[in-house]
């Protein structure tokens, strides 16, 4: 008999081009890849201007990843390599961009990428990404002034998304949403690790909790992990989150609730963040070069 | 740059916190030999600056790396070595 396995974590491949550039004339085209443990990004600048970019998941081979990744970017805007100036890798692993000019740490792109996509004012960024969780404290420029992570939580993760998502047979996607079909916020679960959260939403619902219940409690937690972390590191409007977990409503809601903040509304696609910043750097790398050269 | 290495859990929050501006202009890097647990590594950072980290793999078990230092109730070694005052702990 055959079994059929649905993958309930899968979130949806995408990618895009510029409508407003339809075809490309200008000076200068740079490009930034990002390869994370779980997704993989690559954004084409036009001169500094977002004009293509894919969102995909990490294959098993990063260089491999990196590749498809640029190329689907690439798909609809006629540009090969060759047109592309500089290339910055970033993410887990940066050093396996094989077309890369440079690497740079994905705090420094992420900051970078949340200052383009959010605006100059944005002082504190929450990166939720597919193993880890980031705090990052940056200046008007979008240079890092302090960062923490949390090397060993899954609060706030797509790992940890993902494990609840299978469990309660729900997509990922949809965890935000039903999270909030609830009479009443029920308690935080007492754990968020992932390790005992399955056998703790097991007995949950043996006790009668609804799906939803369990995701809304499981998501609580989730945020009080994450603000703890962000208040550790330091607190400062204006506040942003990036990463893949930042289109999560049930994290992210709970997290401007427990604070008593609001985050500001991306402009696009939060996921490519650190890929976006990465590019930006590639863009004022190679400007400063031009002009020292004259 | 204030970089903060570490993780909270069910015990706990540990961090070391590492002042990455004064690194870079440390040419000693004392840290890193006074440290009986080898935590401390160096890398150049985004802007070409040597500075040091706590190395990947000890970063979500602080706890027991550093707790021979901690139960001395001296000032740790990390600490001693360090003239510029770059690193402090969290717990
Ligand atoms: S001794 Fe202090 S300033 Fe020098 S590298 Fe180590 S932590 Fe940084
Ligand atoms: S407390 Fe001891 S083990 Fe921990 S970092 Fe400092 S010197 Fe190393």
């Amino acid at each position: 008999m055959a079994i059929e396995k649905v993958e309930y974590w899968r979130w949806t491949e995408s990618n895009w081009k510029n409508p407003d550039i339809p075809d490309w004339h200008g000076s200068l085209i740079t490009a930034g890849v990002d390869i994370g443990s779980t997704s993989t990004q690559a954004v084409i600048l036009a001169d500094g201007v977002p004009y293509a970019y894919s969102n995909m998941r990490t294959g098993s081979n990063s260089p491999d990843s990196a590749i498809s990744a640029i190329n689907w970017a690439m798909k609809d805007t006629g540009l090969t390599l060759e047109d592309i100036t500089y290339t910055i890798g970033t993410g887990y692993g940066r050093v396996n961009v094989p077309f890369s000019n440079k690497t740079v740490t994905e705090i420094t792109c992420h900051a970078k990428g949340a200052n383009y996509i959010y605006g100059p004012t944005v002082r504190t960024i929450l990166d939720m990404g597919g193993q880890d969780c980031k705090a990052i404290h940056c200046d008007e420029k979008g240079t890092v002034t302090s960062f923490m992570m949390n090397d060993k939580c899954a609060a706030g993760t797509g790992r940890g998304m993902e494990v609840i998502a299978n469990l309660l047979a729900v997509s990922v996607e949809d965890i935000g949403e039903l999270s909030f079909k609830v009479d009443e916020e029920p308690a935080p679960v007492s754990s968020t690790c992932v390790i005992f959260a399955k056998s703790e939403a097991t007995k949950l619902m043996r006790s009668g909790w609804t799906k939803e219940k369990v995701l809304a409690a499981y998501c609580h937690a989730m945020a009080l992990r994450v603000v703890r972390l962000l208040e550790r590191n330091g607190m400062e409007l204006d506040f942003a989150i990036t990463g893949g977990i930042a289109k999560n409503v049930g994290v992210t809601r709970r997290i401007e609730n427990i604070m008593g903040i609001k985050a500001l509304t991306p402009t696009m696609d939060t996921q490519i963040a650190g890929a976006l910043g990465a590019a930006l750097i590639a863009k004022e790398l190679v400007e400063k070069k031009r002009a020292k050269e004259g | 740059m204030i970089a903060n290495y570490g993780y909270e859990d069910g015990s706990g929050h540990y961090y070391i916190k590492i002042d990455t501006s004064k690194c870079a202009e440390c040419t000693a890097k004392g840290c890193i030999s006074a440290c009986p647990e080898k935590l401390f590594a160096t890398e150049l950072d985004d802007f070409d600056d040597e500075v040091v980290l706590i190395k990947e793999d000890a970063r979500n078990t602080l706890q027991t790396n550093c707790a021979r230092c901690k139960a001395n109730g001296e000032k740790e070694p990390c600490r001693q070595a360090c003239e510029s005052d770059a690193i402090s702990f969290s717990w």
